[in-house]
């Protein structure tokens, strides 16, 4: 038996080699640009003979753009396009009313050697007052650097183009909004391709959709990915063997490991937010209900049992307390239960049910797929006031997950006839967007924690 | 109902378990059984008990499916002609076993409707228990929405994910 299941590994770790695929995620932004606050991200200058093919400013600017907070000017609107900060004419960028400029150059120093510099100006501040740079009569800033949020240089090759780009983002979205940018994260979900023999994929790609990974190809459905809170590992449920199993997978390494294979139900893995623990559900008993294993020893604790279906497990970010969906109150609805004395109380009331709660990383509020008038969709809740507000108008959305920074939600939902996949709303529901794949459907995101 | 008639031709004599569980349906139909299998159909067909035993499980796939209301797990009085069937073929036949899969619509989160689909095939399971089969025959895998025969989103592709299936 034992020996039959080694094997048995094996030959499915040879079937499942981290691979690339071309990326078949895009982003449509369908709503909130118009309430979004200006910027602009300057061409950045090159000065080299080997152009890299990604370009920088435009990465910078779609990630602003997708955050929901910011809307990039076009290039043929801004006044002129400085290289540096002293090129820079505080006078005709305040007309355009834009609050904020990026602009840099990109020296080739070697072979695949560029320098990147560029940097961040403030126009509000630019434009002087107390204690501020001062324009003189030719619109340059003469005396403090104030108004210079971030200046920034450093050598890197044409393929780490991207992701310094993604850097870059992060630090001019945390100067300009206080908050910590979640644009060098990644995204797992699960990619349905009906007609392949391995229909099932678990992929991996960084947050925008782009350097799409396949690290699981299966034949029966793959479930529930979730990361452990370092973002080396996924664990994630499969049928492979006609029954469902948690599986523990190294992101970068394929290597995985069972975690649980257990009679009936082995389901909704979670990590704990200090990684030693994993939240699940579990119906070995008979009945769906949450456990929490200790992943070293795999000891096992049922939390919160009950003759109704328990399901969908989430740690409250301080690991004190598990939210999770339940039946006992009639129809599914939250309730949270105290890991120390075992209580439990009901978190929601308003709606037919409410499923798949998260916490926001604050722990202010609860995200959930709402069902009110037999329309299921993403909800939050604040955790103080009570107040709910439906934050989607889409149509069977699930699987809601949040952003590290807890600035957007992306959740998988039916567009068009019937094909499924992902899009992601803003924590306050303004900023909406759609990311259709080319081929296939999606389902199941999770969002990576900060890498 | 067609079911029926196929595996009653070729049932070998059953004793039929009268059961307090059973509705009144269900004894009516338990007694056309019993009648029918005191006679030795089989034997006089001179067929092999492979051959037989490919017969009846080529009955029973063409009628494997249960199918049930939005958010239910009760079974529906129209399928207790199939599963009376499969009950008397796994109880005829107690070296075989069968797994009940269970599945859902797209409606609610696909976690939720892994328990949903759990507590179908259970129903099923619990079914064919009290028409008496041996609990270690059966087993539940449920598949919740992850596996739909019609990937429609209208009420009438929903009605045809909501089952629960038996496969041997």
């Amino acid at each position: 038996m034992n020996f039959r299941w080694i094997a048995k590994s094996m030959m499915v770790a040879a079937a499942f080699m981290v691979s690339c695929a071309q990326a078949s995620l895009e982003i449509i932004i369908t709503e909130g640009v118009d309430s979004a606050r200006p910027v602009a991200i300057v061409p950045f200058a090159f000065v080299g003979a080997t152009k890299p093919n990604q370009d920088i400013g435009q990465i910078v600017s779609a990630d602003l753009m997708r955050s929901g907070k910011f809307n990039p000017i076009n290039a043929m609107r801004m006044p002129q396009q400085p290289q540096n900060s002293s090129q820079f004419n505080a006078a005709v960028w305040d007309k355009t009313g834009v609050e904020a400029v990026v602009m840099g150059t990109i020296k080739e120093v070697g072979m695949d050697r560029y320098t990147v510099s560029y940097e961040l100006v403030d126009v509000v501040k630019a434009k002087g007052g107390v204690g501020q740079p001062m324009m003189n009569a030719a619109g340059r800033i003469v005396g403090g650097t104030n108004h210079i949020l971030h200046a920034s240089e450093i050598t890197i090759t044409g393929k780490q183009f991207r992701q310094y780009a993604h850097r870059m983002s992060d630090v001019i979205y945390e100067k300009l909004t206080g908050e910590r940018g979640a644009f060098s994260t990644k995204i797992a979900y699960v990619l349905v391709r009906d007609r392949q023999e391995y229909r099932y994929q678990l992929v991996v790609a960084d947050y925008d959709g782009e350097n799409e990974q396949v690290l699981l190809r299966a034949k029966e459905p793959l479930m529930s990915p979730s990361w452990s809170p370092d973002g080396t590992k996924l664990a994630y449920v499969t049928f492979e063997r006609k029954q469902s199993q948690i599986y523990i997978q190294d992101v970068y390494t394929a290597r995985r490991s069972i975690l649980t294979s257990f009679k009936g139900i082995n389901g909704s893995p979670v990590w704990s937010p200090d990684g030693r623990k994993m939240a699940m559900t579990l119906s070995k008993d008979g009945n769906s209900e949450i456990y929490v294993m200790d992943i070293a020893s795999k000891a096992l604790t049922k939390v919160a049992p009950h003759r109704a279906i328990d399901v969908e497990p989430t740690w409250a970010p301080d690991g004190k307390s598990i939210l999770f969906s339940s039946e006992r109150g009639g129809r599914p609805q939250l309730y949270s239960v105290e890991l120390g004395s075992n209580q439990v109380s009901r978190v929601t009331f308003e709606g037919e049910m409410n499923l798949a709660g998260k916490y926001t990383p604050n722990g202010q509020a609860i995200v959930m797929v709402n069902r009110t008038n037999g329309q299921y969709n993403i909800a939050r809740m604040d955790r103080t006031t009570k107040f709910m507000q439906v934050l989607t108008r889409t149509y069977l959305d699930e699987s809601p997950s949040i952003a590290p920074n807890g600035s957007m939600i992306i959740y998988s939902t039916l567009h068009g006839s019937n094909t499924q996949v992902l899009a992601l709303v803003s924590m306050d529901g303004r900023f909406k967007a759609r990311l259709p794949a080319t081929n296939g459907r999606v389902k199941s995101p999770a969002w990576s924690p900060f890498l | 109902m067609n079911l029926n008639k196929v595996l009653k031709g070729l049932l070998v004599a059953v004793p039929v378990l009268t059961l307090a569980a059973c509705s009144s349906n269900n004894e009516t139909d338990a007694g056309d059984a019993n009648a029918n299998a005191t006679q030795p159909v089989v034997a006089d067909q001179g067929l092999s008990d492979a051959e037989q035993l490919r017969q009846q499980l080529e009955a029973l796939r063409q009628q494997n499916t249960i199918y049930f209301d939005f958010d239910k797990s009760d079974i529906r009085s129209e399928f207790a002609s199939v599963l009376d069937a499969h009950a008397a073929f796994l109880r005829a036949r107690t070296t075989i076993s069968v797994t009940i899969e269970g599945h859902t619509d797209a409606r609610g989160t696909p976690e939720y409707n892994i328990a949903l689909g759990e507590r179908r095939g259970q129903s099923v399971q619990k079914y064919l228990e009290n028409l008496g089969v041996a609990a270690g025959q059966m087993s539940v895998v449920s598949y919740g929405e992850e596996k739909p025969v019609d990937a429609g989103n209208t009420e009438e592709s929903f009605a045809k994910n909501r089952r629960a299936v038996l496969v041997y």
